[in-house]
């Protein structure tokens, strides 16, 4: 690939980008020199502050923790997708009294936010007798946004489809409800299957909230951990050891729609739909030179969100 | 409509609270996001491998996570008292700055090579190059991205309440406090969030429409 900003470097340009680099390394050190200096002189790397990673019980602990995460993206996403398609098949309904509540539904649910739909659920129903869980109120919140998220993505896709599909599925005889769950609906979720599953890394991130209204998370049991003293307190070691856990999970998930996107760029059976997979490259003579000099950065897309 | 108009100065606070949380991480973000942006689309690889780390490292971290840090383990790190508020919005702007610069640098990458191939070969500088040709044709394309990680800003500044900073994400807990009804005070922070998010989308769509690029 070459850019738009910049042509192949000559020599001049080649040693002025070797001394940005040089900079460009030196800011970052330096920052990450001031930060771990800081860690050090307020003793976050002393035995003490870590001593409670030496116990079994805590890494369970840890680990159930996990769990708990996890049982609430489960079942968010799988509602979340079900919701998804049930508002698309509504919101591309022909009959204007469907469509047109759905459609403000999905508005209104992708304009709220998301803890405050939590905090919803779990503080305000009970003032009309409505009892849930923490666990319910952060899924059923998350399978709400999401849901709306996800049609407004299902019906993007079978919108972006040609015209001829729809129009050659009635050709052939097809009722309505077959056009939709044999030709339109598989196209446009496998066109859009790396937004989907983008989309789906957020939910993952979001099952955090829970933290706020009570649900015992990962993020909940860090904050108890750090603020256990017979342990040292250990905040910052746990607060780490949970992001550490997050960034896995969510980039697992990312691999995953980047492999999808990948798979889709190269099967037969996809079709070309605007916003998924990159955009056809035209090569021009200085990607092509670039390409022998094998200067093209390789960055791996993750799904658009 | 009492609840309300019993207590304005709450409402007022969260409000301000609210529009401080929201303006604040903007203008962090924008400044942050520019200067990752140019870095994931510099020639230079240790830029570009700095910037990419960056991104992907917050992009995958909760802000729920991100608050937490901020608002319990970076006093631990810093001398003197911390302001929780001020904590929350370097939260929402370094959050928020990935999503700015993957938005400048899709932007970019929408200007087709040729147009910048054309303009070198009449002899343009750099500089004409950029403020010219490339700039102009990606700052348009990259407004109704942009309008949208707003209104996702504004969204997430509801996070900092369960980080006691006062907003529009807890000032139920003040009302059950007073004994007010939780349920009318959340429902009408619903009703502010959403006209102030249909606020942002219609001038998105304003934008969007005196700004089109042809091509």
């Amino acid at each position: 690939m070459s850019s738009v900003l910049y042509d192949v470097p000559g020599p001049r340009a080649v040693i002025r980008n070797r001394i940005l680099g040089a900079i460009t390394v030196l800011v970052v050190l330096a920052v990450l020199g001031w930060v771990l200096w800081r860690f050090w002189v307020t003793g976050q790397f002393t035995p003490e502050k870590w001593y409670a990673f030496t116990f079994t019980r805590i890494w369970e602990q840890f680990g159930l923790a996990t769990l708990r995460t996890l049982a609430a993206f489960a079942v968010a996403s799988v509602g979340a997708m079900i919701l998804g398609f049930l508002l698309a098949i509504g919101r591309l309904s022909d009959h204007a009294w469907v469509r047109m509540p759905i459609t403000g539904i999905t508005e209104v649910f992708r304009a709220i936010p998301v803890l405050i739909f939590m905090i919803l659920l779990y503080y305000g129903l009970p003032v009309i007798g409505i009892k849930m869980s923490s666990y319910w109120a952060v899924v059923i919140a998350l399978i709400a946004y999401n849901g709306s998220v996800l049609a407004e993505v299902i019906r993007a896709g079978v919108e972006s489809l040609p015209r001829g599909q729809r129009e050659a599925g009635y050709a052939i005889g097809l009722r309505k409800a077959g056009v939709m769950r044999l030709i339109l609906m598989p196209q446009a979720i496998r066109a859009m299957m790396p937004v989907i599953i983008a989309q789906l890394v957020v939910t993952l991130k979001d099952t955090a909230l829970g933290f706020i209204i009570t649900y015992p998370e990962l993020l909940y049991f860090a904050r108890l951990l750090g603020s256990n003293a017979v342990l040292g307190s250990p905040l910052i070691p746990a607060a780490l050891v949970a992001g550490t856990i997050y960034v896995a999970l969510c980039l697992a998930l990312s691999y995953v729609a980047y492999t999808v996107e990948k798979r889709l760029r190269r099967s037969p059976r996809a079709v070309a739909v605007a916003g998924a997979g990159a955009a056809p490259q035209g090569g021009t003579d200085t990607e092509l030179i670039v390409a022998q000099r094998a200067l093209g950065p390789d960055d791996p897309k993750t799904g658009g969100g | 409509m009492n609840i309300i108009t019993d207590y304005p100065d709450l409402w007022r606070d969260a409000l301000v609270g609210t529009l401080v949380l929201f303006f604040g991480g903007a203008v962090i973000a924008l400044i942050l996001g520019v200067i990752v942006g140019a870095m994931r689309v510099s020639p230079i690889p240790v830029a570009r491998a700095v910037g990419t780390v960056y991104v992907n490292w917050i992009r995958n971290t909760p802000l729920t996570l991100v608050m937490f840090f901020f608002a319990f383990c970076v006093p631990l790190l810093l001398p003197g008292r911390a302001n929780f508020l001020v904590l929350a919005v370097w939260a929402l702007g370094i959050y928020t700055a990935t999503y700015v610069a993957e938005t400048i640098r899709s932007g970019i990458n929408t200007v087709p090579v040729g147009q910048a191939e054309a303009a070198r070969a009449l002899g343009l500088t750099f500089g004409q190059v950029m403020s010219l040709i490339v700039l102009p044709q990606a700052a348009r394309s990259v407004i109704p991205p942009m309008m949208s990680v707003f209104i996702a800003l504004l969204k997430n500044t509801t996070v900092a309440a369960g980080f006691s900073v006062v907003n529009l994400g807890n000032i139920r807990a003040e009302m059950s406090e007073n004994g007010e009804n939780q349920l009318l005070t959340i429902v009408w922070v619903m009703v502010f969030f959403v006209v102030m998010v249909l606020l942002l989308a219609w001038l998105q769509r304003v934008l969007e429409n005196r700004w089109r690029v042809a091509r």
